[in-house]
């Protein structure tokens, strides 16, 4: 192999998993798979903060603090999704995003 | 090729390829089984990358608590049509011209700018030692963390800090807090907002006949 594993290969896998997510996010009729490109999104943080928290001395503690409470945070984020996408279905009997219009002017 | 770097492409083509899968497949329950084999491989990551903790909080939050949430949501809401909702071709194109561009700009943004730092090999101890940190730190222990300046004080308000303005450790124990407080209050209102709400008996029509 060309080169030991640095912190590019891992920035570069947080990238895949960012644009995965953003994708997953903009093409999913689904409110939950939208749900999923979030978490998506999230996991891509959490791996570009743990590798700086590992290549960078001077962020060794700091990286993995955020990437924890990065992980809380989507964990509440998730069960309120939930909540409102199960409110959703019992009033409508759909989860496609596209007829949630109410609110549109 | 070190035992290193053969586990790291390894864990990453398996976390890449399963990603990818959430995004292509049609059908819901499938998109679910591939995002729990991409955050299982994340937390695979996170141990290579020496958190230890952090990817037994994945496991355990993730993998384990959010990933159920996900899965007991898709169980109560697949009714047939649902379960594969098609996308139209001319927004997969649009969706994929706009993914590729967007990786293809953070890739060169990565590439052409290479951060250089020091990565010391790990041992062991070490590791220990850093999950100890980790713990001082979110208790706000003195010495956890490295020193900061105190920024955003006047210089004449300084001698009233505790520390006469010097440079201070770092602490999250109030972020810590804060976090806990925010999550009992979201599940607190999570289950209020997913409650069955029964309807009232014997009134003609109902609430919210349901829209079909």
């Amino acid at each position: 192999m060309p080169e030991a594993i640095g912190l590019n290969h891992y920035l570069l896998l947080g990238a895949i998993l960012f644009v995965c997510g953003a994708v997953c996010m903009a093409t999913k009729r689904n409110a939950i798979g939208v749900l999923m490109g979030v978490e998506l999104v999230l996991n891509g943080a959490t791996v570009n903060f743990v590798a700086f928290a590992h290549f960078n001395p001077a962020f060794a503690v700091e990286g993995q603090v955020f990437a924890l409470f990065v992980i809380v945070m989507a964990a509440a984020e998730a069960a309120i999704a939930l909540a409102i996408v199960l409110n959703f279905y019992n009033n409508h009997l759909t989860v496609d995003v596209d007829t949630a219009e109410e609110l549109k002017g | 090729m070190s035992l290193q770097a053969f586990l790291f492409y390894l864990l990453a083509g398996l976390t890449g390829l399963c990603a990818i899968s959430v995004v292509v497949t049609q059908n819901i329950v499938r998109a679910a089984a591939w995002l729990l084999f991409t955050l299982a491989g994340v937390a695979g990551l996170l141990f290579l990358l020496g958190a230890n903790f952090v990817g037994a909080t994945q496991l355990f939050v993730y993998v384990g608590g959010t990933l159920v949430l996900v899965v007991f949501g898709v169980m109560l809401t697949a009714q047939g049509p649902f379960i594969t909702m098609k996308t139209g071709a001319a927004e997969w194109g649009i969706s994929m011209i706009v993914g590729l561009l967007l990786y293809g700009v953070l890739s060169v943004a990565l590439l052409t700018k290479p951060m250089k730092f020091t990565s010391e090999e790990s041992t062991q101890g070490e590791e220990l030692r850093r999950t100890t940190v980790l713990g001082e730190a979110l208790m706000s222990v003195d010495g956890a963390t490295q020193k900061a300046e105190v920024t955003g004080v006047p210089a004449e308000k300084r001698k009233e800090l505790p520390n006469k303005g010097e440079r201070s450790t770092v602490g999250y124990l109030l972020p810590f807090e804060i976090v806990s407080i925010h999550l009992l209050v979201v599940l607190i209102g999570a289950a209020y907002l997913a409650r069955t709400k029964r309807r009232p008996a014997g009134r003609a029509g109902g609430v919210n006949p349901p829209v079909v």
